[in-house]
């Protein structure tokens, strides 16, 4: 039996294969403008039994290929973090277009959810848009070594006014790895204040596209005092997730 | 009978063109909510059929009844008695508005940060689409909360026909003081401009009317307290939302016919959708016509919405005015007293309100509660927190306004919330 998780965001399709209840594969690919030929590229190459469709997307594959089933992005994050760790209580995941937190009881299941409106403020979009308005390339900012000290302030989470802000920072001369860490100071707060309207508990998984910047991820744990876990798997909870509802569906 | 309305709307100075694109857009998107329900009740077919009068026939009746000397008043909240319109032979419309039209229009004279309800009242009156709007020969408006006041104003400005009553913000008995003269002052207004004078009689039958109306809207809502439940959310909300257009008599016997209709549907244990379907409380801000969305969204997202704490839902009809009275001042102070009764956001403080939403949750089976705001509305907006924090229901809240383009994230949470429950 194999089972096809697909996570359809905003900037990546994940995938996830399932076979006879084994995870066999993970996979990525840009989502570019036609997200529907490529699901059915995945479908095609991997021959599912069942296709599970969760993600921005999600109701897309739904309404273009019969046998699909889908769920909400949160409970699949729920899902696929609990299979990889188990013991998982909270979980971050900031994505392409938007930031969602979530709190789990021991069994997994969803207790409490926050998620941005529609406004892209401390998501992956922002991100990408002040490392671009900075010159940064999205690959390069693992390679530096940011400490924790803020020295400037960006005082706006609206994508607009922050990214004028960053452009008058350059304008007095402030060095580009100094505005980088108070838009890092930025997202974490609107996370931070994201996390308050839910109970936050070790073990704390931090998931999505954002999760593989190891600079988020230490002004994460400075501000939350917390340790905070990164997978190899963090950017593919949704479609495990995907993958392990379909299991649970087909059992039922 | 199109041509009859052509020519109809255009002696009210509609613009036709701005009009034709609201019918339209209207159309398609009953079609696709509404008429593309399963189960719905027979009885929803008169309610079908008033929203594809909305601006036909009933239009057309209110010009006739203007014809024999009979005034249309426009209301925009739930504390303006309509018992008192129609004592002097007046005829009660609601003005709120829950589309997005003529925004650009209105943001021309409203602050950019202001409610979609207040920008759509104003849009449709600059873009002269709302055959209701030009058809009243008064607009009564009241003191609730900032942006309504000084939309008032405006209003005013292009109407020349608005009448602002004053309503207090504490329920002190300085408040109902107040309260009570300002509905005097109203009678006078309405014999003013109707030129008769109340009677104890008419007045007697017209909260008979309006009682009636709501006793089957109370009845319609113990009906959606069962599992199965017998009627969508949606298709209950558009009965409430017409309860505010419609002629009171015509629509309370519509009613009490669906809601025989679905005590059927309860023996049978017949529902719209599977027993054990999620159960959803809304409480918030009004859903003036034809605003579905979020009932559209959440009943597409595998639950079902069982009551409404707003104005268009138990605000409207949460109680009775009594009918045992000796003259008309002893009835405008009951009057007085069951209107200030409604449990409002304007009101500081509140506390009724969360009573309320307790109670309905009880008596509704509620499984989770969605508090829904329209963006920028600073009394719902706040209220959500104590509200949040009484209530020990799953809590979801939404903020939003009347556009289309957050409804992928709005699904994600809705369908996460009801996972949940
Ligand atoms: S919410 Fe308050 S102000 Fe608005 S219609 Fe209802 S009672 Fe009136
Ligand atoms: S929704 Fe809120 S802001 Fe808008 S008119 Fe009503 S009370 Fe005022």
């Amino acid at each position: 039996m194999r089972i096809l998780g697909l996570d359809v965001g905003s900037t990546y399709i994940k995938v996830a294969l399932f076979e006879n209840e084994r995870l066999t594969l993970l996979e990525r690919d840009k989502t570019s403008y036609q997200p529907l030929e490529r699901c059915l590229q995945y479908i095609h190459k991997y021959k599912p039994d069942q296709v599970v469709a969760t993600g921005y997307g999600r109701n897309l594959i739904n309404n273009n290929f019969s046998n699909c089933i889908t769920l909400s992005e949160i409970k699949a994050f729920a899902m696929g973090a609990h299979f990889i760790h188990p013991k998982v209580r909270t979980i971050l995941d900031i994505g392409g277009q938007d930031t969602k937190v979530i709190s789990l009881d021991e069994k997994g299941k969803v207790v409490k959810f926050e998620m941005n409106d529609r406004c892209s403020a401390g998501t992956g979009r922002f991100l990408e848009i002040m490392c671009k308005a900075l010159g940064f390339e999205i690959e390069e900012l693992n390679q530096l070594d940011l400490d924790e000290e803020v020295k400037v302030k960006i005082s706006s989470l609206c994508t607009v006014f922050a990214e004028s802000e960053v452009i008058s920072l350059i304008a007095q001369g402030v060095p580009r790895e100094e505005i980088l860490k108070s838009i890092y100071f930025a997202i974490v707060y609107k996370v931070v204040s994201m996390l308050k309207r839910i109970t936050v508990t070790e073990d704390f998984i931090f998931a999505g596209g954002c999760s593989s910047n190891k600079n988020l991820k230490k002004f994460l744990e400075n501000q939350l005092k917390i340790r905070v876990i990164t997978l190899e798997e963090s950017p593919f909870l949704g479609a495990i997730g995907a993958g392990i509802f379909g299991i649970s569906q087909i059992k039922r | 009978m199109g041509e009859d309305y052509i020519k109809m709307w255009e002696n009210l100075g509609i613009d036709l063109e701005n009009h034709d694109c609201l019918l339209k857009a209207l159309a398609e998107f009953y079609q696709q909510i509404y008429l593309s329900q399963e189960n719905r009740p027979e009885g929803m077919k008169y309610f079908d059929f008033v929203v594809s009068e909305a601006h036909g026939l009933r239009i057309k009746e209110l010009l006739e009844a203007k014809q024999q000397g009979k005034k249309v008043v426009g209301v925009f909240c739930v504390y303006v008695p309509e018992e008192m319109i129609r004592a002097v032979d007046g005829i009660c419309v609601g003005l709120c508005a829950g589309a997005q039209i003529g925004f650009e229009e209105a943001e021309k004279v409203l602050p950019k940060n202001t409610c979609d309800l207040i920008k759509a009242f104003i849009g449709f009156k600059l873009t002269q689409v709302c055959p209701y709007t030009e058809s009243c020969d008064l607009l009564i408006g009241e003191t609730t909360c900032d942006g309504k006041k000084k939309a008032y104003e405006i209003l005013n400005k292009l109407t020349q026909k608005v009448y602002v009553m004053e309503v207090p913000h504490m329920k002190t008995e300085r408040g109902k003081e107040l309260f009570l003269k300002e509905l005097f002052a109203l009678k006078n207004k309405l014999e003013e401009l109707s030129q008769q004078t109340m009677t104890l009689e008419r007045f007697k039958e017209e909260v008979k009317v309006v009682n009636e109306k709501r006793k089957a809207l109370m009845r319609l809502e113990k009906l959606r307290s069962y599992d199965p439940a017998p009627i969508s959310g949606l298709d209950a909300l558009l009965v409430n939302q017409i309860a505010f257009y419609d002629d009171p008599v015509r629509f309370t016997q519509k009613v009490n016919e669906l809601c025989d209709e679905l005590e059927e549907r309860v023996k049978k244990g017949i529902g719209v959708k599977p027993k054990g379907t999620p159960r959803i409380l809304i409480t918030g801000c009004p859903f003036a016509l034809p605003n579905w969305k979020l009932h559209h969204m959440i009943e597409t997202s595998g639950a079902v919405v069982v009551g409404e704490e707003s104005c268009i839902g138990r605000r409207y009809y949460h109680s009775l005015v009594p009918e045992d009275f000796s003259s008309i001042e002893e009835g405008i102070k009951l009057l007085a007293e069951r209107y200030l009764k409604t449990p409002c956001a304007c009101f500081t403080p509140n506390p009724e309100r969360i009573e309320e939403i307790q109670n309905m949750a009880k008596e509704l089976k509620a499984q989770g509660i969605v508090y829904y705001s329209i963006q920028f509305c600073t009394p719902y907006l706040f209220e959500a927190y104590q509200v949040e924090s009484a209530v020990d229901l799953p809590f979801l809240r939404i903020d939003t306004n009347y556009s289309t383009e957050d409804i992928g994230q709005l699904k994600t949470r809705c369908e996460a919330f009801i996972e949940t429950l």
